[in-house]
C-alpha cells in the first residue's frame, strides 16, 4: 500500500509540474494511466459469483458481513450502512431470474479513487479498494462517482465498533474484502458464509495466480462483470448473469 | 473619461443595520444547523446514500458559480475596456470574494468531517478534480485581493489590466472547473456530457450578472446614490443576452440527450415524469427563471422601471437556483443503470426503479441560506470600511459625452 501511494505521489508531482489547466492536467494524467500501475503487484483478489448457485431468498452473506462488521445501526433504509446486497434481476427478453449479492466492485480503475480529493479511497497493491478513515473527510464525492451504489455514508454516531474493523461517523466506507482477513489468510466473512449455506456460490482468491481456484474457474466458464463498457474491470466477476 | 470618486457608505441607515443585523441572524442558525449536523451526523438531514448531494450543494455550487460570474463586470472594464462599466469594476471584485467564501463555507460546514479541513487542505490527490478546485478556489480569492488592490492603489495601477486579466482567465478555468465535478461522473447519466462545463460557465455569468445588478439597486437605493439610466442600460441588456444564453446550452444538453438512444430514460425522467424537478425544470427554471426576466428586461411596457431589473435579476437567480437543483439532485435521485437489459424484482435494500427520494431538512436549508448571508455580511461591512462604491453614478459623471 505504501508503494503505491508513493508511486502516484511521485508521479504526480512531475505531473503536477507540467500542469498549467485543467484540460492539460487530465491529458497529461490520462496518457499517464500506466505509469500509476503499481510496479510490484502481482496479486490481483477478486470473486467469482455463481448466480446459477446464488438462492433467491437467502442473505447468509449479507447476514455475515453485518454481523462481521457490526452494521447494525437501526435506521431508516435510505441511510442504513450497506456493504453488500442481495439483488434479484429478470432479463427483460427471456423472462430468465437471477440472483446475487453485489457490493464494492473493486475495480481495477477505480472512479472513487481517481475523485477523492485527499486520497482517502485508494486501491492496494493487491487491488483491494479500501477507505482510509483518517483522511477521509466525508464530502461524498466517491459516492458520486461509484457506478455501483456500493459506498455508504455513516449518518450517525456508532457504539461497538469491532477494533478489525473500525468505522465512523461522516466518513465513507464499503467492503473492504474482510481485508484483515485476507491478510492472514481466512477468506471474506460472505465467502465463509455461504459456504456454511452449502451454497458455494463464491469462489474468491488471486485472480493473477494460475494455480488459484479462482483462476481455473475463471479460464474455464464464461462470466462477465457488471457494466462492462465503463471499462473500470472491476474485481468481481459473475458467472451465468 | 472623468475621475471617478469612491466613497465608503455611511452606515447610519435603517438598511445598513437591518442588512446587518438579518445577515448576521441567518449566519447564526447556519452555524447552528452546522453544530447539528456534526454533532447527531447527517442523519438529521435529507441527505442520504442515493442522493448524497443535497440542498447545501446546491446553494455552495450557486454562490461559487455566482462568484466567478460577478467578476465579469471588473473584466469588462479592464480587460476590454469599456468605461462605463469602471467606476463598478471594484464593486464586482469585492462581491467575486465574498460570494466565493459564503459558497466555500457551506461546503465546508457540510463535511461529514468539517474537522478535518486541514487534511483537505494539506493532503492532495492531484488526480482528484475536486482537489483542484479547492486549489483553484483559494487561487482565485488570492487573485481577486490582489486585482482589487491594484485597482484601488494609484501607485499600482500600472498593473492593474495584467491582474485583470488574470482574474479573467482564472475565474474561467474555475468555472470550467466546478462544472467539471459533474462532468467527471461516468457513473450517472444525467452528466455525462461535455456540453456540462459551457453550461456552467453561461450560468455563471448570469447569476453573477443578475447579484451585480441586485446589489447595485439596493446600494443605490439605500444610499440615494444618482444612477444613471445609461449606466444601467448596458448591464440590463447583457442580462437578457446571458439569460438567453444559458437557455441554449440548456437545450443542446438537452437535445445531445435525446440523440443518444440510451439516454432517453433520464430525459424523460426530467422533462416529463420526475415530479418536483420536472416542476422545477419547466416553472422554475423555464418559466420563471427564464422567459419571465427576458420579457421584464426587452419589453418596452417593463424596462425602463427599476423595479423590474430587480424582479428580471431575482427571477433570473431563482431560475437559476431551480435548474441547479434538477441537475445536482435531479441528477442523482435518477437510478443508476447498473444492470442493462435486467429489471430488478427484489433487493435487500432499497433499490427503487424510479425515483430516489430527497426532501430537503430545514437545517440543510438552514445551512444553505447561511451561505448568503455570509457573502451579505461581508459586502456590507466591506463597503462600510473601505471606499467601493462611486460617489455618483450618473450617466454624465461617469462619462460627459453622455447623450441620453
Ligand atoms: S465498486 Fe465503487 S467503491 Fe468499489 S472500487 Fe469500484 S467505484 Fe470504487
Ligand atoms: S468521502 Fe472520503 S473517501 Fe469519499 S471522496 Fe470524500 S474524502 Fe474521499
Amino acid at each position: 500500500m505504501n508503494v503505491s501511494i508513493q508511486n502516484r505521489r511521485s508521479f504526480l508531482k512531475k505531473s503536477a509540474a507540467i500542469t498549467i489547466a485543467p484540460g492539460v492536467l487530465l491529458y497529461s494524467i490520462s496518457q499517464a494511466h500506466h505509469a500509476e500501475k503499481p510496479v510490484k503487484s502481482t496479486t490481483r483478489w477478486g470473486m467469482l459469483i455463481d448466480t446459477n448457485k446464488c438462492v433467491g431468498d437467502c442473505t447468509g452473506c449479507v447476514d455475515a458481513c453485518t454481523e462481521e462488521h457490526n452494521l447494525t445501526e437501526d435506521v431508516p433504509v435510505e441511510i442504513k450502512p450497506t456493504w453488500i446486497r442481495k439483488v434479484t434481476l429478470r432479463d427483460k427478453q427471456t423472462g430468465r431470474e437471477s440472483s446475487l449479492p453485489i457490493m464494492c466492485q473493486h475495480c481495477e480503475n477505480p472512479p472513487c479513487v481517481d475523485v477523492c480529493p485527499t486520497g482517502a479511497s485508494f486501491k492496494r497493491d493487491d487491488g483491494i479498494v479500501i477507505v482510509d478513515r483518517h483522511i477521509c473527510i466525508g464530502c461524498r464525492y466517491c459516492m458520486m462517482a461509484c457506478p455501483y451504489k456500493a459506498r455508504s455514508f455513516v449518518h450517525e454516531a456508532l457504539e461497538n465498533q469491532k477494533p478489525h474493523s473500525p468505522r465512523g461517523k461522516g466518513t465513507v466506507e464499503a467492503c473492504n474484502f474482510c481485508v484483515y482477513r485476507i491478510d492472514t489468510g481466512v477468506g471474506p466473512a460472505c465467502v465463509e458464509a455461504c459456504e456454511t449455506e452449502g451454497h458455494q456460490a463464491i469462489i474468491y482468491g488471486d485472480m493473477n495466480d494460475p494455480d488459484s481456484a479462482i483462476n481455473q474457474k475463471l479460464k474455464e466458464v464464461s462470466s462477465s462483470v457488471l457494466r462492462p463498457d465503463l471499462k473500470l474491470n472491476p474485481g468481481i466477476r459473475y458467472q451465468g448473469l | 473619461m472623468k475621475n471617478v470618486t469612491f466613497c465608503v457608505i455611511e452606515g447610519k441607515s435603517f438598511a445598513f443595520y437591518g442588512g446587518i443585523i438579518v445577515s448576521v441572524f441567518f449566519i447564526l442558525l447556519g452555524l447552528f444547523a452546522a453544530y447539528n449536523m456534526e454533532h447527531h451526523g447527517h442523519i438529521i438531514t435529507g441527505m442520504n446514500n442515493q442522493v448524497v448531494w443535497g440542498m447545501p450543494h446546491v446553494f455552495a455550487i450557486f454562490l461559487i458559480l455566482a462568484a466567478s460570474g460577478v467578476l465579469n463586470v471588473a473584466s469588462i472594464s479592464s480587460v476590454f475596456r469599456k468605461i462605463f462599466y469602471n467606476p463598478l469594476a471594484r464593486l464586482s471584485v469585492l462581491l467575486a470574494i465574498t460570494l466565493l467564501i459564503g459558497g466555500l463555507s457551506v461546503l465546508v460546514l457540510d463535511l461529514g468531517r468539517p474537522d478535518r479541513l486541514v487534511i483537505a487542505m494539506t493532503s492532495y490527490n492531484f488526480k482528484s478534480i475536486f482537489a483542484w478546485n479547492i486549489m483553484l478556489y483559494n487561487g482565485f480569492l488570492l487573485v481577486c485581493a490582489v486585482y482589487l488592490w491594484f485597482m484601488m492603489q494609484r501607485s499600482m495601477q500600472r498593473y492593474y489590466p495584467t491582474a485583470g486579466l488574470i482574474a479573467f482567465t482564472w475565474r474561467l478555468i474555475l468555472t470550467t472547473g466546478t462544472g467539471s465535478i459533474f462532468g467527471f461522473i461516468v457513473a450517472k447519466e444525467a452528466y455525462q456530457t461535455a456540453i456540462m462545463a459551457p453550461l456552467f460557465i453561461a450560468l455563471s455569468l448570469s447569476l453573477g450578472l443578475a447579484i451585480f445588478l441586485l446589489v447595485l439597486l439596493i446600494d443605490c437605493w439605500e444610499t440615494n446614490c444618482s444612477l444613471g439610466e445609461g449606466i444601467l442600460r448596458r448591464p440590463k441588456k447583457l442580462l437578457g443576452i446571458l439569460v438567453a444564453g444559458v437557455f441554449y446550452f440548456v437545450l443542446v444538453y438537452h437535445l445531445t440527450h435525446l440523440y443518444f438512444t440510451g439516454r432517453h430514460g433520464v430525459e424523460y425522467f426530467v422533462l416529463a415524469d420526475g415530479g418536483i424537478y420536472t416542476v422545477l425544470f419547466w416553472g422554475g427554471y423555464i418559466f420563471l427563471g427564464t422567459i419571465f426576466p427576458i420579457l421584464l428586461l426587452y419589453h418596452e411596457r417593463f424596462t425602463k422601471s427599476r423595479l423590474s431589473v430587480a424582479s428580471a435579476a431575482l427571477l433570473t437567480i431563482i431560475g437559476g437556483i431551480s435548474l441547479l437543483y434538477v441537475i445536482i439532485i435531479g441528477g442523482q435521485a435518477y437510478p443508476m443503470e447498473i444492470f442493462p437489459g435486467k429489471e430488478i424484482i427484489s433487493s435487500s435494500v432499497l433499490n427503487s426503479p424510479t425515483m430516489y427520494s430527497y426532501i430537503p431538512s430545514i437545517w440543510e436549508i438552514m445551512l444553505g441560506i447561511s451561505g448568503i448571508a455570509i457573502a451579505a455580511f461581508l459586502t456590507v461591512a466591506a463597503v462600510r470600511i473601505l471606499p467601493f462604491m462611486p460617489r455618483s453614478l450618473a450617466d454624465t459623471d461617469i462619462d460627459e459625452t453622455f447623450k441620453g
